[in-house]
């Protein structure tokens, strides 16, 4: 196999597509995930219950 | 702050600025007969400065040991003001090179301040001197505070917090002395560029340390960003900037890559500096002050979540959308305009999630110029994501590339999203920091506000209807074939849009002057009575490692 420009261009049309998918279905599966729904809501809560000088 | 460090500390302090004083004196005594002597006895003089600062409180009494289940701020104190100060002199710059536009004779005839000279003076002090001492103040604040956990040394914020003013130091003077290696926002030579790699691995460093020290179990998004941030532009520099110097005793260098695949490496640099410097950590910024100022969560934390790994992934692939019609192979092109279309996805995500955090709470936002700061910001940031994907088209691109449009572009992006976010970030931070009830004064942010609003609407419109004058003209055809017009006549149309830029910018360097004189009066204000709770959680019980 020669790694000449055609096989850059082959490679990023075929595989390329596939694994950046791939990258995005597991971003949103571990988005989604319902175990991980109680730890986000409490991350996001979490900045709030700060007591430093509580800001109105 | 040598207070603050322990005996030990101050040795080591002692050691650093040694070793920089001769990394300064061997560079100033190889580079004598080159501008490079120049650097060399400005490294070696803050070496000595420094040096001088920390000796002299050696003998001080060791600090409260206690200090170490308290959270860490000094650094970020000094990084706010100084940002600050960045920004009044960079903006002070600008507006000077936008009145150059308009009385070429501005220069005074003096060789350092020719536009060619000056317009990097201005860009590399505002989004590194400005923006980079922003990111890196308040990543340490919102670091430790995400983390329930002081930073991981006392001496290491320090480092990267000097270190990281001196390469700007020794960028804005070298472009004074002529020092440039030609690539945009890229700029500074090969010993400067060396000199921010180790400020910059201290930093990642610190980070990883203080985050592998953290309380809570997940790490709160907007680590995330600024991990990006600081990981992504370790990256970028060290490969755009790979060179091989004439000479050891010379501050010019040659690029290894030469050709289109230098122009490639440049704008996947200079795209991604875009992406991961101006944008990377500002979102952490928003993601983190933004719901403390407005007393709301995040509206979705989740979509915070997809796009993160949506802008992280796709803005590296967009950087070809610089070079449209150029020798850059076609497809590559189009690969750059794909992925900036697919872009407007996750940053609109980014846009709405802020905005719609927001939702709810319109009265606070009406009523409060900090968190308006802050809403306009994401306003600005959805307008120029769109904006840059709309021009990433190719056909688009023919008629804006070169034109005042690009630049009209960036200032939506840089005035309206970057400075805007660090406005109402430093706005909420500054009283928690210096423990005050509030700002010196809430008139003068009003004023700030309006000031720079008006200044950034000014200079985007002007620079959008002079872009698109410059377009038309420069493609528009005679009967007989030939171009209408010159150069020049395009050149002549220009001058009532540069002057309506000249004065936007100037509102906006007011804006900032005032933000400056309303911070440093804050921290002049008498403290409250009962100081917040700056001490950690009871489980703190680490040793800090220095
Ligand atoms: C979806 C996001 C974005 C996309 C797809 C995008 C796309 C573009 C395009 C197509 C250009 C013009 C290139 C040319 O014709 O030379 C450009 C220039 C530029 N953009 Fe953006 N942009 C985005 C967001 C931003 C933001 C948020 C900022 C600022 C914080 C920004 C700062 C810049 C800068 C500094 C330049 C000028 C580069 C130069 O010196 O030529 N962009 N961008
Ligand atoms: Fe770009």
């Amino acid at each position: 196999m020669e790694f000449d420009h055609n096989f850059f261009v082959g490679f990023a049309k075929s595989y390329g597509l596939f694994y950046m998918m791939a990258f995005f279905f597991g971003a949103v599966v571990y988005a989604y995930w319902p175990a991980n729904q109680e730890k986000f809501d409490q991350a996001a809560k979490s900045i709030l219950d700060e007591d430093e000088g509580a800001q109105k | 702050m040598i207070s603050q460090l322990t005996r030990d500390e101050r040795s080591s302090a002692m050691i650093l600025c040694a070793l920089l004083t001769l990394f300064g004196l061997a560079l100033g005594i190889v580079g004598r007969d080159d501008v490079l002597g120049w650097h060399g006895a400005l490294l070696a003089f803050a070496g000595l400065a420094l040096l001088f600062v920390v000796m002299r409180g050696y003998y001080d009494p060791n600090p409260d040991p206690d200090r170490i289940t308290k959270y860490y701020d000094d650094p970020t104190k000094v990084g706010v003001i100084v940002s600050m100060m960045w920004l009044v002199f960079a903006t002070f710059v600008g507006d000077w090179v936008a009145w150059l536009l308009v009385y070429p004779e501005l220069t005074f005839d003096a060789g350092w301040s020719s536009f060619g000279r000056l317009r990097p003076v201005h860009t590399t002090g505002v989004i590194f001197g400005f923006g980079g001492n922003a990111l890196i103040a308040t990543s340490f604040h919102v670091l430790q505070r995400t983390s329930r956990a002081r930073l991981a040394g006392n001496l290491s914020p320090w480092v990267v917090l000097i270190g990281f003013n001196l390469f700007c130091l020794m960028a804005v003077t070298g472009y004074m002395l002529g020092i440039t290696a030609s690539k945009e926002y890229a700029e500074p030579e090969w010993y400067a560029d060396i000199f921010l790699v180790v400020v910059w691995v201290t930093y990642f460093a610190l980070y990883i340390r203080t985050l592998a020290r953290r309380q809570e179990p997940h790490i709160y998004v907007a680590n995330w960003y600024f991990l990006a941030f600081i990981l992504v532009v370790a990256i970028l520099h060290i490969v755009n900037n790979l060179a091989v110097p004439v000479s050891l005793a010379h501050a010019k260098s040659y690029s290894l890559f030469s050709g289109v695949q230098d122009a490639m490496t440049q704008w996947w640099y200079g795209h991604n500096a875009v992406a991961f410097f101006l944008t990377s950590g500002f979102l952490g910024m928003l993601y983190y002050y933004l719901p403390r100022r407005a007393g709301r969560p995040i509206f979705s934390y989740r979509m915070s979540i997809i796009s993160f790994w949506g802008i992280t992934f796709l803005y590296m692939w967009a950087g070809s959308h610089h070079l449209h019609y150029t020798a850059l192979p076609h497809w590559v092109q189009t690969l750059g305009m794909t992925f900036s279309i697919v872009l407007v996805v996750p940053s609109w995500a980014s846009a709405g999630n802020a905005l719609l955090t927001l939702n709810g709470a319109w009265e606070k936002v009406r009523d409060d110029a900090t968190l308006r700061f802050m809403f306009v910001a994401a306003v600005f940031y959805g307008l120029s994501t769109f904006e840059g994907s709309f021009m990433a088209i190719r056909p688009v691109n023919s008629l804006s590339h070169y034109t005042d449009w690009t630049v009209g572009h960036v200032h939506a992006g840089a005035l309206g999203w970057v400075a805007m976010i660090t406005f109402g970030a430093f706005y909420t931070l500054v009283p928690m920091l210096w423990n005050r009830e509030r700002m010196y004064s809430s008139r003068l942010i009003e004023a700030h506000f309006w000031l720079a609003l008006s200044g950034t609407v000014i200079y985007v419109f002007a620079m959008w209807n002079s872009g698109i004058v410059q377009g038309l003209m420069w493609r528009a055809y005679a009967e007989d074939g030939t171009l209408a017009y010159s150069f020049i006549d395009s050149l002549n149309e220009m001058i009532p849009y540069y002057f309506a830029r000249a004065v936007g910018g100037f509102l906006f360097f007011l804006g900032g002057v005032i933000g400056l004189y309303n911070i440093w009066m804050t921290t002049r204000m008498p403290a409250l009575e009962d100081p917040p709770v700056y001490d950690l959680p009871p489980v703190f019980e680490t040793e800090p490692a220095e």
